[in-house]
């Protein structure tokens, strides 16, 4: 039974992670917050991805040139690697369009961004 | 811009031992953890902090924009062209095989020129983001 | 079964981040608290045995973006705003969704069993073949690079797009540019 919650764990973690990031998401008004809640919650996927690569008593995905060595699944690693480098292009972009609204709207807000667009409708 | 002494000397010194350990992550990646990701993003990070103690215009004697630019595209040229030098010698796309004598030997070509790719792509883009952000000034309204 | 209490007790100081994080109302300690969580994240990384990733996670997630968050804070406002008109609404989705995603992890599989699908599939071929079809010991570069070469071409063109966004984004109107700063 010990091993049963240990052994799940890590994906309760992951769960509360990401159910953080999500409230970030929804919750909070403010742009860049909203970008730390999608980093948080994007953190958490590639936590669970690695978990599941684990194996018990494995060695890390480098061949170490003796025979009957356990390692871990690389596919998992290569995925997240390339997400890891793609993560952060896709949080600069979505940082330089937080600049452009702050330039626009005076403003990062996005509740106040949405009453200036009522504002400028109902005109 | 920072006048402060010990942290520009400390700059000087440090910068070459980034960059050069950038290269060693770059192509010892094919024995231990490390490739064209973490290296551009070390070399990068090298420029980054050059730029951060002497200011971004000494940053951009160092590495013009257009330098900048250039790197970026030659490390999407180079992968993509990779692919296509095996289309000439009528393998699939992306199969080194054919780049030396013995299949196992071209992988290893193969996989040394496209991770060199990635690192110059990466590099670059690093790089650029950094500098756009730090010289943005907003549209003068 | 340390490795167990290890990786227990760091996945618990990531939750205790993450829930600073959204306590904290000034946006740049918010900021801060995402670069240590991607380095404690790196941590981890390492001790389910994943070190190309921890080496990636510490340098970019770690490094690259805060300097990135940071250069872009210059321009933005420190403080936020609070307003709690929605949280009610939050909190609720994310309980909901939360419980019916625990429910679900009773039916994944043990963390470190050999026996998972995800061991049985391709994961072996590569471990197996990757010495013989190009000789060189990182598993994970050598998957990376060549097995799923087409991948890794298509995550390279992306970096580059997202490269050139920031530039038609932020880089228009030369004279604009603060270049003695």
């Amino acid at each position: 039974m010990i091993h049963g919650i240990l052994g799940i764990w890590n994906y309760w973690i992951v769960i509360i992670l990401m159910m953080t990031g999500l409230f970030i998401v929804i919750s909070r008004h403010n742009l860049v917050k909203k970008m730390v809640g999608l980093t948080i919650f994007q953190t958490s996927v590639f936590l669970f991805y690695i978990s599941l690569g684990k194996v018990q008593g494995g060695t890390a995905p480098i061949l170490t040139g003796y025979k009957n060595t356990l390692y871990s699944n690389p596919l998992p690693h290569v995925l997240i690697l390339t997400a890891i480098v793609v993560g952060v292009a896709t949080t600069a972009l979505g940082l330089a369009l937080i600049l452009r609204i702050k330039n626009e709207y005076g403003t990062i807000e996005e509740n106040e961004i949405a009453s200036f667009n009522t504002e400028e409708n109902s005109k | 811009m920072n006048d402060d002494p010990i942290l520009r000397v400390c700059t000087k010194i440090i910068v070459g031992p980034i960059i050069l350990f950038g290269l060693y992550v770059q192509f010892h990646g094919d024995y231990g953890p490390g490739g064209g990701f973490q290296a551009g993003v070390i070399v990068a990070a090298g420029f980054i902090l050059h730029s951060l103690i002497f200011g971004l215009k000494e940053g951009r004697k160092l590495v013009s924009e257009k330098i900048n630019l250039i790197i970026m595209i030659l490390g999407v040229l180079l992968y993509g062209g990779v692919g296509l030098i095996s289309l000439y010698f009528d393998t699939e796309y992306l199969n080194y095989s054919i780049l030396a004598h013995e299949a196992k030997h071209g992988q290893h070509i193969g996989i040394l020129l496209i991770e060199f790719g990635v690192g110059l792509t990466v590099a670059g883009v690093m790089l650029i983001l950094f500098h756009l952000f730090s010289s943005w000034k907003g549209d003068s309204k | 079964m340390a490795e167990f209490f290890i990786n227990g007790f760091l996945v618990f100081l990531l939750a205790v981040i993450a829930i600073v994080a959204i306590q904290s109302i000034k946006v740049f300690s918010t900021v801060m608290l995402a670069g240590a969580y991607s380095l404690i994240s790196a941590i981890i990384f390492v001790s389910l045995d994943a070190v190309d990733v921890a080496f990636t996670e510490a340098a970019v997630g770690a490094g690259l973006s805060t300097v990135l968050y940071i250069a872009a804070m210059k321009h933005l406002p420190k403080r936020e705003k609070v307003v709690n008109d929605n949280t009610f609404f939050a909190l609720v989705v994310c309980l909901v969704v939360g419980c019916l995603l625990v429910w679900a992890s009773f039916d994944l599989p043990q963390i470190g069993d050999p026996m998972a699908p995800i061991h049985q599939h391709v994961g072996p071929y590569y471990i197996t073949n990757t010495k013989t079809d190009m000789g060189i010991p990182n598993l994970v570069t050598g998957v990376l690079a060549s097995y799923r070469g087409y991948d890794t071409l298509g995550e390279t063109v992306v970096i580059f797009t997202a490269g050139l966004g920031v530039l038609l984004l932020l880089g228009d109107g030369r004279n604009n540019r603060d270049e003695n700063e």
